[in-house]
């Protein structure tokens, strides 16, 4: 089969971006991100996750499948199944017809991923597109190379249990529009992404929960060392680790406007949007590393300087969306 | 960030594989550049792993010292917390942290144990006659 591995920061949008250019409608990984409305952030203090909130830099899982489906018209169909043998039954069957499959999978028990970056996490995006000698060929976006998998090490992370539960979740396109008119898709997500991002009333969401955490962090109490240290080692890593493509997916975001300024006809706007969300993206990374240097010696940490870092990236970010606010 | 600031830190998370990075190149285009790691973010990372690690260690000695069922060692050693492991195994969170007991642990059926024992990828015998290998 003809297919073509992409390097993409994020597991979702690159294999949403992957398989549509594949089926013959060209799209960057930033221009699946940015139209599905992928980007958002949001504090859950009561959502637990390794024993820390919740915080997230982009939507829920599934939300870029979504999101593009209603923006250009492409259809896909999904399956789940009862078992591993069906499962990887229907998988073999569609690789034979020719088909590249979507998959969910957890990152713990895919058998190429590196020791130390396996956690649980269910809702990881991959492309099976082929098989040879009973090892399946992986077009996994987060790594630069193809991958292979053997039958029981895919079957595994395909059935791996708890949240975001995958039970074998395959899908794959089955309508492809020839085109979609982009502009209106383009204007329409970045509306829904401003208002959300800039409006939602419940203060968790958006920059207002940036804000929020902010609050938190300055309020960390240092005497409880081990916490203070974990929770803002994992700060960093939901912004930076986790497939954002740099600043908790503000980079990607930035990209995302600028090649919608070259296919909308008030450009003047997307760009300097996009500027300021690049601008967002560096006080973002200037955050995280005022976080891993407070780890160090958390005791004599400044906690002020460190929230007011995540202020100053909130700040720059609403920029970007009032800048967007003139779209419209 | 600009291209030429997307770190390169040669992070041994990576077993040498690349992650992808927006930049913007030197004619203001934004592009995807490989990186190769940044020390921030390994140190996030392993932070997360040293902390399992240490949970681990804490829950072998209380293993050890007969206070504690082999559940929570084995539960922290497969890098989940109580929530993972409920949502997992489909049991309350208070449920599985009374299997912690030795006396309620040695009390189980085969049901239950089965449960443990796919979610930790090990056999009901071994679970039963469990022994820390190291």
């Amino acid at each position: 089969m003809n297919f073509q591995h992409r390097h993409a920061a994020h597991c979702e949008s690159g294999v949403v971006s992957s398989m549509l250019t594949h089926h013959g409608l060209p799209m960057s990984e930033a221009m699946a991100f940015g139209l599905s409305g992928g980007i958002t952030f949001a504090y859950i203090p009561f959502v637990k996750v390794a024993n820390m909130p919740l915080i997230a830099y982009r939507m829920p899982p599934k939300k870029i499948i979504s999101g593009i489906s209603k923006k250009t018209g492409v259809k896909f169909a999904g399956e789940k199944f009862k078992n591993e043998q069906d499962a990887q039954k229907r998988l073999d069957e569609l690789l034979n017809s020719g088909k590249i499959v979507g998959l969910q999978t957890s990152v713990f028990y895919l058998p190429y991923f590196p020791q130390d970056m396996r956690f649980h996490f269910n809702a990881h995006n991959i492309i099976a597109y082929g098989k040879e000698n009973g090892e399946y060929l992986i077009s996994d976006p987060v790594f630069d190379q193809p991958m292979r998998s053997d039958e029981a090490g895919l079957a595994k992370a395909r059935f791996a249990k708890g949240v975001f539960e995958p039970r074998g979740f395959l899908y794959y396109p089955t309508f492809i529009p020839d085109s979609f008119d982009i502009q209106k898709a383009i204007t329409k997500s970045i509306k829904r992404t401003v208002r959300m991002m800039l409006k939602t009333p419940i203060p968790i969401i958006g920059i207002k929960g940036m804000k929020y955490l902010a609050k938190k962090i300055a309020a960390l109490d240092v005497k409880n060392a081990r916490y203070a240290k974990n929770f803002l080692a994992h700060v960093i890593r939901m912004q930076e680790e986790i497939g954002t493509g740099g600043g908790g997916f503000r980079f990607m975001y930035a990209a995302f406007l600028k090649e919608a300024a070259s296919l909308h006809p008030k450009s003047y706007i997307l760009l300097e949007a996009s500027n300021l969300m690049t601008d967002a993206g560096d006080k973002f990374r200037e955050f995280a590393l005022l976080c891993a240097k407070a780890c160090k010696n958390i005791e004599t940490a400044d906690l002020n300087l460190i929230s007011q870092a995540l202020n100053n990236a909130a700040e720059a970010e609403a920029e970007a969306y009032k800048k967007l606010s003139s779209l419209f | 960030m600009l291209q030429n600031e997307v770190p390169q830190d040669n992070s041994k998370l990576f077993e040498g594989g690349k992650k992808a990075m927006y930049a913007v190149n030197e004619s203001g285009e934004y592009i995807i550049e490989q990186s190769s790691g940044w020390e921030v973010e390994e140190f996030a990372t392993n932070t997360a792993v040293e902390e399992f690690n240490l949970l681990t260690d804490e829950a072998k000695q209380r293993y050890l010292s007969g206070a504690a069922s082999p559940i929570e060692y084995l539960m922290y050693k497969n890098r989940m917390d109580l929530p993972t492991l409920a949502s997992i195994v489909k049991m309350f969170s208070w449920r599985i942290k009374r299997h912690f007991k030795p006396s309620n642990f040695d009390s189980l059926g085969e049901k239950i144990l089965l449960k443990y024992a796919d979610a930790f990828g090990v056999s009901v015998e071994n679970l039963k006659n469990f022994r820390i290998d190291n």
